[in-house]
């Protein structure tokens, strides 16, 4: 599969990728490295992974990473209470050593998403979402498991990884990430689309919508962009946008400025932004994309 | 389109590989032997005589935060779409392009290139911006440590003597500032054990404390404000003084440093200058400028006025740096101390006079002081700045 064929790929899935990015996938599926994705929030990144997973059919595993995120929420966990049932229910007639290789055996062991990945036959996609709200030591942590595929149990010996997973890190900007993870994955900035793309993003994602409409949300979410926010708005929030609009039945956006004010809650989610925007801005930013 | 002509020397894909790792490198990108072996894998899966599409491959690999991202696109044109900018080098005559190696009718990005006398590099200078600072605490320091610990401040002007001075302050201000909470909270790696929370969780595992829980005392950080006279009187130790400062200052971000004479300058963002002799010096002359009279009672209801609130509360330590010869009324002095205390901080007075024989605080500004001061030190030798140390850790 070259990397057109892998963009062309993701187009049919419904996600339009830009050259940087499919090819940074297919890098990332050729030379078998992580792939980790910056850019803002909204952008698409955690769905590529999901529709990574559509094309090779496989499993979507999703680490999501927290603040305190620790081993036993990201790779495996003893299942205390039912090794204490299982004690407590042993009669003396069983030996200490072979209730103990049973307490410690798979059956007692909860995997987490990183024991899961490196545990299936077939390669899964492994989701790693916004390893930067993760603590630097579980960084240092996966950047191990990232090379070796392998995680040791002290209790029942080391697993190794039935197959690879296909790692996809997202990214962004909580905190700074070590250099060491950054160059053992390839990397690609996620922007935001530009008209042209995000055209396309909006047609494969909401096919009923008229040209002319599309047109104009396109053109007023990017114009919108521009502004001064403090949070702009994304992919996501472009198409929730276009669904609330053809929701409420407007065929032009200079229509009806009410409907278009009211519908701004779908794009502006600060309180500030919303004032930043009041209905003249709205009309102008509306009367530009027409 | 100008394809930089590379040497014949150069021997083929993975020489002028590393050459373009080899110039990331001198960029600023942290580009090594593992992200040469990449592209190189990487070049077998794209077509590599298509250029975006290698440029593509070569910039997900090697460029690996947002800002290399974006600066990726003009180093690798500066390196591969550099057309031969050496050749107009004299003594170097545009020579035989047709001379081919192995390696050279296969070119990596278009056929049939040419190759000419040398690979362009865009060399950014050598970036030597050593510290006179650091340049000077060498050897030298240890056989004058003696002498310096001795004199008085007065005789100070060298700059060993000046790093020496930023060292003591540096210790001092760690000591002043690594302070602990007395509370305890809970944390994932703490020292101590939190009993009632490891109780309430062994609940679910049957009275089993399988998970144990931790507590720390979280820190606390002392921030420090340093005031420095630097009127007629105290001009001989102004230069040593400053470089005190530039030490507590420099430790943490958080610190704040102001002048006075008979007005209030804030040096802080000065004083980061890297450079400690430079920075000294020019400070020092700023304030040999003013000289003259010290108002110290309306400069401290200054700072009061604009800056305590900010940067002063329970937390802080105010360090002065003054003899108290003050040409304001003393009452002036002693309310602005009175009014800056209440803002819970502790105040420290460095008075380098102290240190002489038989000294007693008779100057009126000095006495209303008094009262109002958590600790009153001498500091006329850098022994007695670095014996502060102890009491400091108390205040």
């Amino acid at each position: 599969m070259t990397w057109n064929d892998l963009k062309s790929a993701l187009a049919e899935t419904g996600y339009i990728a830009s050259e940087t990015l499919s090819m940074a996938l297919h890098l990332a599926l050729v030379l078998g490295r992580p792939l980790l994705l910056e850019g803002e929030a909204g952008v698409g990144k955690t769905q590529v992974a999901k529709t990574l997973s559509q094309i090779r059919d496989t499993n979507l595993i999703r680490l999501q990473c927290y603040e305190g995120l620790d081993s036993a929420a990201a790779i495996y966990e003893w299942n205390y209470q039912r090794q204490l049932l299982s004690i407590r229910t042993a009669g003396d007639d069983q030996s200490s050593d072979e209730l103990e290789d049973r307490i410690f055996s798979e059956k007692y062991l909860l995997s987490r998403p990183l024991l899961q990945a490196i545990q299936q036959e077939v390669p899964p996609v492994l989701l790693i979402d916004e390893i930067d709200r993760a603590d630097e030591e579980f960084e240092a942590y996966l950047l191990e498991v990232l090379s070796d595929f392998q995680i040791s149990i002290p209790e029942l010996g080391t697993v190794t990884a039935k197959s690879k997973p296909i790692v996809i890190l997202t990214a962004n900007g909580t905190r700074d990430l070590s250099d060491a993870l950054r160059r053992r994955c390839i990397y690609s900035y996620v922007d935001y689309p530009d008209r042209k793309t995000e055209l396309t993003i909006l047609n494969a994602r909401q096919p009923g919508l008229n040209e002319k409409l599309s047109e104009q949300i396109v053109g007023f979410v990017q114009a919108l962009r521009k502004e001064e926010l403090e949070k702009k708005p994304g992919i996501a929030e472009t198409l929730d946008w276009a669904a609330a609009i053809a929701g409420l039945g407007v065929n032009d956006l200079s229509d009806d400025p009410v409907t278009l004010q009211a519908s701004l809650v779908c794009l502006l989610k600060t309180q500030s932004d919303l004032a930043a925007v009041p209905t003249e801005i709205a009309q102008r930013l509306a009367g530009k994309a027409a | 389109m100008p394809v930089t002509k590379f040497p014949t020397s150069a021997d083929g894909v993975a020489d002028r590989m590393s050459g373009f790792m080899a110039h990331l490198r001198m960029n600023g990108m942290p580009a090594g032997v593992a992200e040469t072996e990449a592209s190189l894998e990487a070049m077998q899966a794209v077509n590599m005589l298509d250029m975006s599409e290698a440029r593509l491959a070569l910039k997900v690999i090697c460029a690996n935060d947002a800002e290399r991202f974006e600066r990726f696109d003009e180093l690798f044109e500066a390196y591969w779409l550099n057309d031969g900018r050496e050749r107009q080098r004299p003594g170097k005559p545009d020579d035989k392009p047709h001379q081919k190696n192995r390696w050279s009718n296969q070119s990596v990005f278009e056929n049939g290139m040419e190759t000419s006398s040398s690979g362009t590099q865009d060399l950014p200078e050598e970036d030597d911006g050593k510290d006179a600072s650091q340049s000077c605490d060498g050897k030298l320091i240890a056989s004058k440590i003696k002498n310096a610990n001795k004199a008085d401040l007065r005789e100070f002007i060298k700059p060993e003597d000046l790093a020496y001075a930023e060292k003591v302050a540096k210790r001092i201000a760690k000591t002043i500032r690594d302070r602990r909470s007395r509370r305890r909270k809970a944390a994932r790696r703490g020292a101590n054990l939190d009993l009632r929370k490891i109780a309430r969780k062994s609940v679910s595992t049957g009275g089993e404390p399988i998970e144990l829980f931790k507590r720390h005392k979280p820190d606390r950080p002392v921030h420090l404000v340093a005031l420095l006279d630097v009127s007629g009187s105290m001009s001989v130790y102004a230069r040593v003084f400053l470089a005190f400062l530039k030490g507590l200052i420099s430790a943490d971000q958080r610190t704040d440093a102001y002048l006075f004479h008979t007005q209030l300058v804030r040096i802080s963002d000065a004083l980061r200058d890297g450079d400690t002799f430079r920075s000294v010096n020019r400070l020092s002359m700023m304030a040999q400028g003013f000289g003259g009279g010290t108002k110290i009672g309306s400069n401290l209801e200054l700072f009061n006025a604009q800056y305590a609130s900010k940067t002063v509360n329970g937390n802080s330590v105010v360090v002065i740096l003054s003899d108290g010869y003050d040409t304001d009324p003393p009452e002036k002095l002693e309310q602005a101390l009175r009014r800056l205390k209440k803002r819970g901080c502790k105040i420290i007075w460095l008075n380098p006079l102290k240190g002489w024989k038989d000294y007693e605080p008779v100057a009126k500004g000095m006495s209303a002081a008094l009262p109002h001061l958590d600790l009153f030190a001498a500091a006329n030798t850098l022994d007695g700045l670095a014996a502060l140390e102890p009491h400091l850790a108390k205040t």
